[in-house]
């Protein structure tokens, strides 16, 4: 089971009812549970848009599109059934933060998306957990069958005539291209999951063909806490265009991992230094993914940076997922690349060439360069096929497997060059696999 | 819904199955969720399963096959009963995950996605699980394991084993 992490300089809005046994539905009710919603109800679509634009809150799924904004794109008057879609198919390496959600606060994620729903006029949500969440899912349908039964779900919810919500919920079976929003519908529509090109939007066109609004379980859970705060408090947590906080995964070679929930624009030096205790056994830091597998990597001295969404950007990487993995110096960037393009080349989903041929191409030759039979070549090669996947693919799974890519081969092209003049790491990670031998049998 | 006259599932699932196949705007988005139950309940989705489904359904067993096909965690062959899941990605490669499958390929005797001789474990190198926090982890069925060293791994298993009659 997960252990909860605390830490003084935390702020906790999202994570204030963790540890206190807020699954069951009473507590959460004594924990200020199910008011957000009736007033939401009370104060109308409008209100909640306006405060949803005013809290600054930004997707925490890892594109951080502004929240209202999104849910104002809904048009108002549509022929086809509108739909709330929560995106807890939390796949991205290095990201477990919906998990502790689901666990320590399940009704939080229902309040949100009826508060969604109301804000959109839509009557119906699905709540989409990844397949290894079966235990997860076993909470979240007693929260919801607990909501049903105190009338907080169904017709007429908290006895307001007319008002209707209901939701489903399900789980994956294990894709992580299925975390994107419009693979995510169609697995949703029991298919593959395989993306759809856009436009449409799916706030135009979404689940089965209705309007629709996808968000992910960190920012649907935040919905109740900022209607009951309000939208300018919530922003101000935060810094310029980047409002509230956010639950940041802390891992590898950190000596106290955890999910932590930091203001957005906390420092990346203070997280990995203070918050999680500094890097394991007090080697010396040598980089950080800063937000899941899919971001460019960080050098030890690109640390001195606020963790939001503007401010990764600007450093050429990104706020991801807020998945923040910590490499210490004995860590080969060989040896990285190659277990991060190993999980891309096994997840693709193949509808897509650039990505399909782009992710494989650059695994083989990163397998075989690992087992010591690169050429300087190799290193363009690798850099030369990820340059040519970005934005030529129908969803971002492709950018997602160049970028990291990119920045390994950029930032750290001397320990590529230094491999193959015959520097191996001291701890290797992955084991080499001789030239010529099968192809890696394992998951990927 | 074609009628089911004779199930393979048990009386339960059977039933759950007749509700999941209403409860959506269109039926076939029960299927993921079915498959998965199915697989539960049989060990793997059985060609007797993609049949069941389909009919369920209303769809061709071309179009469950399909669907099958695409998602990691569905199977077409028996597991062992407990299905261990080691999870090497980036956040338990850092902490040890490679070592912990090589770990369990030599106390079990098993490669990945192979099973042992007595049935009871089969073992599976996974992609990231969702508990990167409490790296190493491994899956055994659905349950998680966190933060896992060889030994406390050797404990783990050593439960499960212990369910089974002596």
């Amino acid at each position: 089971m997960p252990t909860l992490v605390s830490h003084p300089d935390e702020v906790k809005v999202l994570s204030r009812r963790f540890g206190q046994g807020a699954a069951n539905i009473d507590k959460y009710l004594e924990l200020d549970g199910y008011k957000a919603t009736q007033k939401a109800i009370a104060e109308g679509p409008e209100w909640i848009i306006n405060t949803m634009k005013a809290s600054g809150l930004r997707g925490r799924g890892g594109a951080g599109f502004p929240t209202g904004m999104k849910w104002s794109f809904v048009p108002k008057v549509s022929e086809k059934p509108k739909y709330i879609l929560v995106n807890g198919d939390e796949s991205e390496p290095g990201t477990c933060k919906d998990h502790i959600i689901f666990l320590e606060d399940p009704h939080s994620i229902i309040e949100g998306t009826i508060i969604a729903g109301l804000a959109v006029g839509s009557k119906m949500g699905f709540i989409y957990l990844r397949g290894e969440y079966r235990y997860l899912l076993n909470i979240m349908e007693k929260a919801v069958a607990d909501a049903y039964a105190k009338g907080f779900l169904g017709k007429n919810i908290f006895g307001n005539d007319g008002v209707d919500f209901d939701i489903i919920t399900q789980t994956g079976a294990g894709a992580y291209e299925v975390g994107e929003e419009s693979a995510l519908m169609e697995s949703l529509e029991g298919k593959r999951g395989i993306p759809r090109i856009r436009p449409p939007f799916p706030a135009v066109v979404g689940l089965y063909g209705g309007p629709t609004v996808i968000n992910n379980a960190e920012t649907i859970a935040n919905a109740p806490h900022i209607l009951l705060m309000g939208g300018e408090a919530y922003a101000k947590i935060g810094t310029e265009r980047n409002g509230g906080t956010r639950l940041f995964g802390i891992s590898g070679h950190v000596e106290r991992p955890g999910v932590y929930e930091l203001p957005m624009g906390y420092s990346l030096r203070k997280a990995i230094y203070d918050v999680a205790g500094g890097i394991k056994g007090g080697k010396q830091l040598k980089a950080v993914v800063p937000g899941g597998a899919s971001c460019p990597i960080l050098r030890a001295d690109e640390i001195d940076i606020g963790l939001d969404f503007d401010q990764l950007a600007k450093a050429g990487s990104m706020l991801g997922s807020g998945g923040i993995v910590v490499l210490d110096e004995t860590v080969s960037i060989v040896e990285f690349a190659l277990r991060t393009i190993r999980f891309y080349q096994h997840e693709s989903c193949g509808w897509c060439i650039p990505c399909r041929e782009g992710t494989d191409w650059i695994k083989k030759t990163l397998t075989r360069f690992h087992a010591g039979g690169g050429t300087r070549k190799d290193i363009d090669n690798v850099q030369y096929i990820a340059e040519n996947m970005m934005g030529r693919t129908f969803c971002p799974l492709g950018d997602a497997a160049a970028m990291p890519t990119l920045g390994f081969v950029k930032k750290f092209r001397s320990e590529f060059e230094e491999y193959l003049a015959g520097a191996r790491p001291a701890n290797p990670l992955i084991q080499i696999q001789p030239v010529g031998e099968p192809e890696h049998a394992g998951a990927h | 819904m074609a009628t089911i006259t004779t199930s393979i599932f048990t009386p339960a699932t059977a039933a759950r199955f007749d509700k999941l196949a209403g409860i959506y705007p269109v039926k076939r988005s029960a299927l993921v969720p079915m498959l998965l139950y199915a697989q539960d309940e049989i060990g793997y989705v059985s060609d007797a399963v993609v049949t069941e489904i389909a009919q369920r359904l209303d769809l061709l067993e071309l179009d469950v096959r399909n669907v099958l096909s695409y998602y990691s965690m569905l199977r077409t062959v028996p597991a062992g009963k407990y299905n261990v899941q080691v999870c090497t990605n980036i956040s338990c490669m850092l902490r040890g995950g490679f070592a912990l499958l090589d770990h369990c390929k030599h106390t079990l005797g098993i490669g990945h996605k192979e099973t042992t001789p007595d049935g009871l474990f089969s073992l599976e190198e996974v992609e990231c699980i969702g508990a990167c926090c409490w790296a190493p982890a491994v899956q055994v069925n659905y349950d998680f394991h966190d933060d896992l060293t060889p030994a406390k791994m050797d404990a783990v298993l050593e439960t499960y084993r212990a369910r089974e009659p002596r």
